[in-house]
């Protein structure tokens, strides 16, 4: 009965014709307004029937049915991953100029081009993200618990212009076996000294900075034993990666415990090297972005007397 | 049985009422052959399109001098480097709620003109009606007025009615490509874009563009036409809910006119007869072939051209004009009850319109006044907070920043950024080398751009965490201002 109530309302009981238009009344009503039942335009189903056309074409076209394994795949052959992978060798197209550049430009003289200096920064940011972060961390800030350097400051064991930042990325730190990779070993004072002994050289490495009192028996023990490599007033060597006592930048920690610690049982870090895993290239880019970190040194240039520095390959064009 | 629709008591006849449909579910289109016509509406709507067509076709090949570093062409669109030019006004994609007041203000625009004179949009400047305007002139000049389309339409398919036809089409083709073509000029340098056009070297999207408005034209202002508008288009929806008895509308009083008559049977029995001699006339001219005699209906775009038609007939029979004219529903009933009609412009005194023209005016003076007292130079600082802060060997403190320089004037211009409130603070870049640390930098920032720098600022071992201020103050005679507050961290904050 409802339902039938419900369809009836469709069909009025007498066909009711709207005067001015002739069409004939459908028998819906709200509050006096009443709809007509004109027809549709034709071009409406003709526009329906080209909706329907091009939903096959569709279908046929491009991947469409799901089935089990896989969905049906369209005889254009089109995947989103393929469209992937042509975006991402349009966009090597389009690094591969810069690319070109980088290689032969010497890396010392990337920044006298400031364009390819950018380019070299944006680029090396990215393969730090993939290669670096893992130790260093995503703000290239390192860590003092796990010993890795923060490569923002202006404090670095090996040397912090460019040239001295590829050599480290290159040959790595400690690579057991690699000639020129940068090595050095501090010795371990475990049994060496006697407790007060101790104390008295970290006074002493503490009092450098300022934190702490100077203490005179620890200066001794430290003229003798450490300032070869530290040098005699804290300054460190970089020829040998001994680390600057005298700054405020500790890379284990600058508590009296913790520099007691790296007096006796040392620990060393070890970084990989690059070469061979990575392109020379990306290598460049990845220098020139931790030298642009904010504590990047300048370049010096070290050329025997009388000798023209080398020439720059820079080529405009490409 | 509940009956609140007063419909019929007995239902056993809906039960019956299977009845087959007199009406079929589709039906063609008929094509609407309208007849020539003038008169001064007529002439206003050749006025009308004159203008609208020139603004359009014209508007991209003013030229407006900006100097060298910014492009010379008066309206401009330049998707590429997201700006917007119109003469001396120039939009980046941050002040967006310009575009935005404008687009309001066109929307109240289109209340504030349906309040005052009804469809006058419709009738007289929408491009629907300009377009399917021009394309019935171009049926005219082809095939002939409206006796000869209606014959031409029914003929065979000779020779001639094909050549006639291709040639018709062609027309139409030329007039959808100039569409099309006239549209991309907004978006590109319009003499260049036109030599590399015609040369094959415009960007793909310029061939797109042009093939799908030249297209849309063709077919809707072609073939669609009236259609458009009695089904496509959303507007005359609205302004059927936004009209009242109050609006204007074009109106066939039909107590004037009816019962219709001849002119003979008129002249037989004068007093029986209203004053329509019923000759179709206001029929045969509407460009969306309806009969206004029937009353307002969506079908009506209030061209007016059906006054024009009737006036001429009314002053060929020697009656008064305006049988069919522009009034109000309200002034309709009045002058249907006897009292004097009132003339049409005093309908457009009325509230509603004013409020219109207040609110449309307000936020076009708003726009206004944003528009002059907008800066010319900007900066926005965010702080790089990973590593939040640096501690440099001598324990002092370093934080780095990405600082961006917006000079929105179209030459280059050099804008100092100084430090404030950070006591013994210096800054670098990564340009500026850190022996020139300084508590402030000139920067050059390009003309039309925004400079993004990375800035590094130092303060001496101890400083404590703080906010500070990045001032920005440009050195040409305008000497703008701008300033950024951002935070200083530091060990001390812990
Ligand atoms: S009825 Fe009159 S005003 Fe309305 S569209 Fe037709 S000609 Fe124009
Ligand atoms: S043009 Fe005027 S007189 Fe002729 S049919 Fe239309 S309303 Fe009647």
């Amino acid at each position: 009965m409802m339902a039938n109530e419900g369809s009836d309302t469709k069909t009025p009981a007498t066909k009711r014709i709207d005067e001015p238009t002739g069409t004939e009344f459908v028998g819906h009503e709200w509050d006096g307004i009443e709809e007509l039942d004109t027809p549709m335009p034709r071009w409406w189903l003709w526009t329906f029937y080209l909706t329907i056309i091009w939903s096959i074409a569709y279908v046929v076209l491009y991947p469409a049915w799901p089935l089990v394994e896989k969905g049906t795949e369209g005889v254009l052959g089109w995947t989103s991953r393929g469209q992937l992978a042509e975006e991402m060798s349009l966009a090597d197209q389009a690094r591969a100029s810069v690319r070109e550049r980088l290689s032969r430009t010497p890396i010392e003289r990337i920044p006298e081009d400031a364009d390819l200096l950018q380019k070299a920064v944006a680029g090396g940011a990215a393969a730090f993200k993939v290669n670096c972060v893992q130790c260093h961390g995503s703000g290239a800030a390192g860590s003092q618990t796990l010993g890795y350097p923060n490569l923002n400051d202006d404090d670095w064991l090996w040397g912090g212009d460019i040239n001295a930042i590829e050599y480290t990325l290159v040959h790595g730190i400690r690579q057991q076996g690699h000639d020129e990779t940068r090595f050095s070993a501090m010795p371990a004072y475990e049994g060496v000294f006697d407790d007060t002994q101790i104390d008295a050289v970290v006074d002493h490495v503490l009092s450098l900075s300022g934190k702490a009192q100077p203490n005179a028996a620890g200066a001794d023990i430290y003229d003798v034993n450490c300032a070869s490599c530290h040098a005699p007033d804290g300054t460190g060597d970089r020829s040998v990666g001994a680390p600057n006592l005298a700054d405020a930048i500790w890379l284990y920690g600058e508590t009296p415990a913790q520099v007691r610690r790296q007096i006796l049982q040392p620990r060393m870090g070890m970084m990989p090297k690059w070469e061979g895993r990575l392109d020379p290239v990306t290598i460049k880019m990845l220098a020139a972005y931790v030298h642009s970190l904010g504590g990047g040194e300048d370049f010096v240039e070290v050329t025997a007397e009388g000798e023209d520095p080398p020439a720059v390959e820079v080529d405009e064009q490409s | 049985m509940n009956n609140p629709r007063g419909q019929p008591e007995d239902w056993s006849a809906f039960t019956k009422a299977k009845t087959t449909r007199a009406d079929p579910l589709y039906e063609s289109a008929k094509t609407v052959h309208n007849k020539r016509i003038d008169g001064p509406f007529r002439r206003f709507k050749w006025l009308v399109m004159l203008v609208t067509l020139g603004i359009y076709y014209g508007t991209p090949w003013i030229r407006w001098d900006r100097g060298e570093y910014a492009p010379d062409q008066a309206v401009l669109i330049d998707l590429a480097n997201r700006r917007f030019y119109m003469f001396n006004i120039e939009i980046w994609p941050h002040e967006f709620y310009f575009v935005a007041g404008l687009l309001i203000m066109a929307g109240i625009g289109l209340f504030l003109v349906t309040s005052a004179v009804g469809r006058a949009w419709c009738g007289y400047a929408c491009p629907q009606t300009v377009w399917t305007d021009l394309f019935q002139h171009v049926d005219r000049f082809v095939d002939g007025d409206r006796n000869a389309r209606v014959r031409m339409e029914a003929a065979p398919w000779t020779f001639g009615k094909l050549s006639r036809r291709i040639f018709k089409y062609m027309i139409y083709l030329v007039i959808g490509f100039w569409t099309g073509g006239a549209w991309i000029m907004y978006f590109a340098d319009a003499p260049t874009l036109t030599v590399d056009f015609w040369t094959g070297q415009a960007a793909m999207a310029a061939y797109i563009t042009v093939a799908i408005l030249t297209l849309t034209t063709v077919v809707l202002g072609g073939f669609m036409r009236e259609q458009v508008c009695i089904y496509m288009c959303p507007w005359p929806r609205i302004q059927t809910a936004m009209m009242d008895e109050k609006s204007l509308l074009v109106t066939y009083k039909d107590w004037r006119g009816e019962p219709r008559g001849s002119v003979k049977k008129a002249q037989k029995s004068p007093d029986e007869f209203g004053d329509c001699i019923d000759c179709m006339q206001c029929v045969q001219v509407c460009p969306t072939g309806i009969d206004i005699r029937e009353g307002p209906q969506i079908g009506c775009i209030t061209c007016a051209l059906c006054i024009d038609a009737c006036d001429k007939v009314m002053a060929d029979i020697g009656r008064p004009r305006g049988l069919i004219d522009y009034a109000t529903l309200e002034d309709c009933e009045a002058e249907a009850a006897g009292q004097p009609a009132r003339p049409a412009w005093k309908a457009l005194m009325r509230p509603r319109t004013f409020a219109y023209t207040l609110i449309w005016g307000a936020i076009g003076l708003g726009l206004l006044f944003a528009l002059g007292a907008r800066s010319h130079a900007d900066i926005s600082v965010a702080a790089d907070r990973n590593p939040p802060f640096m501690l440099m060997s001598d324990g002092s403190v370093r934080n780095s920043y990405t600082i961006k320089l917006r000079n929105m004037e179209s030459q280059p211009r050099q804008m100092e950024v100084t430090l404030n409130g950070l006591s013994g603070g210096r800054m670098w870049t990564e340009t500026i080398s850190s022996d020139e640390a300084a508590p402030s930098q000139i920067f050059d920032v390009p003309a039309d751009q925004t400079l993004s720098t990375r800035v590094y600022v130092m303060a001496p071992a101890d400083t404590m965490a703080q906010d500070f201020m990045l001032e920005l103050t440009t050195l040409d005679e305008q000497r703008e201002t701008d300033s950024s507050a951002t935070k200083f961290a530091a060990p001390g904050d812990k």
